[in-house]
């Protein structure tokens, strides 16, 4: 059911913890569904030095949260922002149809974590 | 890679004297029970041999088997016939833990004209037979209540529906295809009017399982066409299959009790070693009254199927109650039934043992269970 690739990040998930002092936090989802993703950002000169996560959630869930993660550390907050559902499934080598809706809460859950980093500094750069 | 099977109320391994007694059905034997002829003769005593052992297994008399293609249509035949073939009117009471296999049907029954009363259960899962009492009406047709849940293991007062039933004059149907082979069941002294096997659950083959209706009861076929099964389940009859299911139901029920209580022994040591390995964990289902085989845990702060998925990589296999592994965004309406909230009821883990389970199995759950709940516990933002 799941490509060898969602395996590998479910197995062996890359960032899992947390950020203390981080730049910016974003929570998505909520425990009645079955999901939670909590995304600790650390921003400096408007690039993404290190990301963390901590996922409560299915297979996919924690795959796409560890694959998410991978794709924006490193990358400006700006490109951060362009991270979309779809290029998080198609890294992973696709998602069955009822579990894409986890690649979309990885990508809410990053843009939420930015979100939180330019409230709390509105005139920091993005890139 | 080390595999384990603890998911037997899934399904079971078909045993090889079983299928031993299958085999011949789909060689030499293979004329069709319903000809006249010495080749539907001889495969018409095979399928009698196998009606007989199915009911001696329950208490009941031959002529009341009637086989079908298992659970799922032995309980669509008990609802639709005797509801449609009742004089008394039009509603079922059943509860609300039932399998899909009546829940569904009682559904569209609904949609059709019938009034369906789900009753609620305790946080043990059992039915409270005073909110029974209170259910029933003049036009009750039907009460249908599981003997033994398929998730939480529960086992159910069924003698005691059964007289309810019998003394307000309704026909009792009971899904019993998780207790049959486990639980003692006798027809007669149980007061029960109807009763779905499944051959597959207890070591018989996929496809096949029967339908006990007590003589005199009135239920309309499901199914028209000839005259097989004394006009009430037309259809060629599976002989193979049939074979395979009389011999596995006798096998099964050959020192039912020694057996189970041998099976029991091996679940609780299950279960105390993962309440002694791992906090914040709970039962599911009722801590006495409960199959033999079945055990269903909560663990806090994780989710059910990525549980799975890591004790699959370790080659055990089990089952879940978490919405991920229904394909619904709800979890399991049994555990949400006994009271828990939807996070713990995503959480959920159903272990299910047979007799084969060996020591070393259970001691192999037993290492490797714990460090993939901390390891999921260790990744959860939940986990305090």
């Amino acid at each position: 059911m799941y490509s060898e690739k969602v395996m590998d990040h479910f197995s062996n998930p890359r960032n899992v913890g947390e950020i203390e002092n981080a730049s910016g936090v974003g929570t998505v989802g909520n425990a009645k569904c079955g999901d939670i993703m909590k995304i600790f950002l650390d921003i400096e000169n408007g690039i993404i030095k290190d990301v963390k996560f901590k996922t409560f959630g299915c297979g996919a869930a924690i795959a796409t949260s560890s694959m998410a993660t991978e794709m924006i550390k490193g990358k400006t907050v700006k490109e951060a922002l362009t991270l979309t559902n779809k290029a998080v499934a198609e890294a992973l080598d696709g998602l069955p149809e009822v579990k894409m809706h986890c690649s979309l809460l990885a990508e809410e859950a990053v843009k939420a974590a930015i979100d939180d980093y330019i409230a709390k500094n509105p005139d920091a750069p993005l890139e | 890679m080390k595999k384990v099977y603890m998911d037997y109320a899934a399904t079971t391994f078909v045993k090889p004297e079983v299928l031993s007694e299958m085999l011949p059905y789909f060689g030499s034997i293979y004329g069709n029970a319903h000809s006249i002829h010495s080749f539907g003769r001889e495969a018409a005593k095979g399928l009698e041999l196998a009606r007989s052992r199915v009911a001696k297994a329950i208490g009941a008399q031959d002529r009341e088997i009637f086989f079908t293609s298992g659970g799922t249509e032995s309980d669509n035949w008990a609802l639709r016939g005797v509801v449609s073939a009742s004089k008394r009117g039009k509603h079922i009471i059943t509860s609300q833990i039932e399998h899909h296999a009546i829940l569904h049907t009682c559904k569209q029954l609904e949609k059709e004209g019938c009034e369906v009363t789900y009753l609620p259960v305790d946080k043990y899962g059992t039915v409270s037979l005073d909110a029974l009492r209170q259910a029933i009406r003049p036009d009750t047709a039907l009460i249908s209540i599981m003997f033994a849940n398929n998730e939480i293991g529960t086992v159910q007062p069924i003698a005691q529906i059964g007289k309810i039933a019998h003394e307000n004059g309704i026909v009792f149907h009971t899904d019993a295809v998780q207790a049959v082979g486990h639980e003692p069941i006798d027809v007669n002294a149980m007061n029960i009017d109807l009763l779905s096997i499944s051959a597959h659950k207890l070591h018989g083959p996929k496809g096949i399982g029967a339908l006990y209706i007590r003589k005199g009861v009135r239920v309309n076929n499901l199914l028209y066409g000839g005259a097989q099964e004394r006009g009430r389940r037309p259809g060629t009859d599976d002989t193979p299959l049939a074979a395979g299911f009389g011999k596995a139901i006798e096998l099964a029920c050959e020192n039912l009790e020694e057996k189970s209580m041998a099976l029991a022994a091996k679940r609780d040591r299950i279960l105390n070693g993962v309440m002694s390995s791992i906090s914040n964990v709970r039962l599911n289902g009722h801590p006495v009254n409960r199959l033999p085989g079945n055990l269903n845990f909560s663990f806090d702060y994780i989710e059910g199927e990525a549980l799975l998925l890591s004790l699959d990589l370790k080659g055990i296999a089990a089952s879940s109650g978490s919405a991920c592994t229904s394909g619904s965004l709800d979890p399991s309406h049994v555990l949400l039934a006994i009271g828990l909230p939807h996070e713990t009821a995503h959480g959920s883990l159903r272990i299910t043992i047979g007799d084969e389970t060996t020591d070393e199995e259970i001691d192999y759950f037993l290492a490797e269970l714990p460090p993939i709940i901390k390891r999921l516990r260790d990744m959860s933002p939940l986990t305090r």
